[in-house]
């Protein structure tokens, strides 16, 4: 198969790489709520991981790995992941983005605090991520 | 539903919008169009709801997640905020009837990004508008002016360059905004701005507190087009699709001059307002001349909005309650006929396919109604009565004598005459030039082949609705001004 570089070191090396960026990514993002990391930076890691693939292994093999056209679709949804957390906890009786009155049962306040941060990181993940991709795309044109 | 949560519905709900109008845009164009449009309809009528209970039991105030200010960010629905989101959703939900037709002409395969871009800028303007904190401001500052420069992109072939001139004197704007905040920051150590406005009399007369609030009204100049910070702005008018025009103008550059009255209504209007208002004098003069000077309507329009932000920044800072109350009200009236006119120089283009004002003639037969929208808000641009634009440069005019200030009073009667000037070309062309039938120049010929030819129903309603609306604002101004505009004024609402 023909990559860009036509270099089986190179496409090696990448295949390689990927999977280990992809998990310090999701650590990053994971860890983001209580240590240093979050969303955007997990995001960009992952992103990072992709577009390492669309470089190295050429842009077609790459879109098994995320396809181009979906990223708008999974930015969007990334964001409606963070504006419907605040709108839940608004419908449940409290404040916009107050986890406390998340809707989800069986949580101590300060529990659901802490969730409540994970999800809205989730939503900022990806839509970073894939926004990202959605512009390098656009650059590398794919 | 609990009135207490429209300041924080109306920019969530275009947030919302601006998520979901990609995904219906993924089921088909018109789709993405109707989500749009409903999220528009609905924050009008949670701003014309809003209004009314502001107006009613006091300001309306939402803690964003439950944090109590000065900490947390605190979003307030007052009635000077309140009058505003009435302007700007209105004028969104009209400009979006009429941008269905307009952007499937004039760029059909960028209808989705565009009503994506719509609602993103309107979700950062109406934040701009109702938000407490002035950190949160410049947040939504950026939201919108990077979605406004994206929607100015989209259009002609020189498109993208003005837009991106734009761009980076936005971005020296909001640059401002935020060097000027930071200074004020760490004097009073607060960005609630009803804190703020407690402090800044505290530390009266500071040579950073200055500073700051000079960065400040530069940086908000250099957005709302202020003469002579206005370069960016006829370029990028003119070659943005008529659909992104006709809301960026009505809409963008007045939230802009909504800050800096913010500004100086916390700041307690300063003595360095003064040379403030011998700018806006200078801008309107000026601008109306480059005004005379274009042949191209739209450009023509952009130079006449740059005058027209003269005369709203004239009466915010000759610091007044009758020139505040034309400044309010020519806020609302410039809105209405900016919409009409760029609406009616879109169609205009569609139709006879030239933006020459000296291609014009035969309008009237061609276009009747779109000829008489026109007039309307050319008359009210000049300022005849009974349309809205005479009573809110009476107001003007009235405030300017109360300061005592009769140079501005001659400005403000100048640039009436030079308005005159430069929009009566487009009505003599249009209207008058002489055209006896049976003429043999080519001109004449195509004259008198000239069918009536309207621009279609949905880009016509809008027009012809803010048409009425103009006359209706200058019959109710004594309403309009006695029920919103005096309760939101900072004199009179303490």
């Amino acid at each position: 198969m023909k990559t860009p570089s036509g270099s089986p070191i190179i496409q090696v090396a990448a295949r390689g790489l990927v999977p280990v960026i992809q998990i310090i990514g999701l650590y990053v993002f994971f860890h983001g709520h209580y240590s240093p990391g979050g969303g955007f930076q997990g995001g960009v890691l992952l992103a990072a991981s992709i577009l390492l693939a669309r470089l190295s292994l050429g842009t077609e093999v790459s879109q098994l790995l995320f396809p181009a056209r979906k990223t708008i679709i999974f930015s969007a949804l990334g964001a409606l992941i963070f504006a419907g957390t605040g709108l839940a906890a608004l419908l449940a009786g409290g404040h916009f983005l107050n986890y406390e009155f998340l809707p989800l049962p069986g949580l101590e306040p300060a529990e659901l605090r802490n969730w409540g941060i994970l999800i809205i990181e989730s939503g900022v993940t990806l839509t970073v991520m894939t926004s990202l991709i959605a512009i390098y795309d656009e650059i590398i044109g794919c | 539903m609990n009135p207490i949560q429209i300041p924080l519905l109306i920019p969530v709900t275009f947030l919302f919008a601006s998520l979901l109008t990609p995904l219906a845009g993924l089921l088909g164009r018109s789709w993405a169009h109707l989500v749009s449009l409903a999220g528009a309809v609905f924050v009008f009528f949670l701003s014309l709801k809003g209004l009314g209970a502001a107006l009613a039991e006091g300001p309306l105030r939402y803690y964003v997640s439950g944090w109590l200010p000065p900490m947390g960010i605190e979003f307030v629905l007052d009635p000077l905020a309140g009058f505003l989101e009435v302007i700007i959703t209105g004028m969104t939900v009209l400009v979006l009837i009429y941008a269905r037709k307009s952007v499937e002409i004039e760029n059909p395969d960028k209808a989705v990004p565009f009503y994506t871009l719509t609602m993103l800028l309107m979700t950062g303007l109406s934040g701009m508008v109702i938000t407490g904190d002035l950190f949160n401001l410049y947040v939504f500052l950026e939201i919108s002016a990077l979605a406004g420069y994206a929607l100015l992109a989209i259009g002609g072939k020189r498109a993208p360059f003005s837009a991106f001139r734009y761009l980076t004197l936005g971005t020296l704007g909001a640059g401002f905004y935020l060097m000027g905040l930071v200074f004020l920051f760490m004097t009073t150590g607060t960005l609630n701005m009803a804190d703020m406005s407690r402090m800044l009399p505290l530390v009266n007369g500071s040579f950073t507190v200055t500073t700051g609030l000079i960065l400040i009204i530069l940086g908000a100049g250099l957005k709302m087009g202020l003469f002579p910070l206005h370069t960016w702005l006829p370029d990028a008018y003119t070659n943005a699709s008529s659909a992104a025009t006709s809301l960026i103008a009505p809409v963008g550059t007045k939230v802009a001059a909504y800050i800096m009255i913010r500004m100086l209504i916390i700041s307690g209007f300063p003595p360095l307002i003064e040379l403030l208002t011998w700018v806006a004098a200078a801008g309107i003069i000026a601008a109306s001349i480059l005004a005379i000077a274009q042949s191209d309507i739209k450009r023509m329009l952009a130079y006449s909005s740059v005058a027209n932000i003269g005369y709203i920044a004239l009466g915010i800072t000759l610091a007044n309650p009758l020139a505040f109350i034309g400044a309010m009200l020519h806020i609302l009236n410039h809105a209405l006929m900016k919409a009409v006119l760029f609406f009616a120089a879109g169609g205009i283009f569609i139709k006879m396919g030239t933006r020459d004002i000296f291609q014009l003639r035969g309008l009237p037969k061609k276009m009747p109604f779109t000829a008489g929208a026109m007039l309307i808000a050319v008359f009210s641009m000049v300022g005849i009565p009974p349309t809205g634009g005479f009573f809110s440069k009476i107001y003007l005019i009235f405030g300017a004598i109360e300061a005592g200030t009769w140079f501005f009073v001659a400005v403000i009667l100048i640039s009436t005459l030079l308005n005159f000037v430069y929009f009566f070309r487009v009505i003599q062309t249009s209207f008058f030039k002489p055209y006896e039938n049976g003429g043999t120049t080519d001109d004449d010929v195509k004259y008198e082949s000239m069918e009536m030819d309207e621009m279609s129903p949905g880009m016509l309603v809008p027009t012809l609705i803010i048409s009425v609306v103009i006359i209706l604002v200058g019959l109710f101004n004594g309403a309009i001004v006695d029920k919103v505009i005096t309760p939101g004024h900072p004199w009179f609402s303490g």
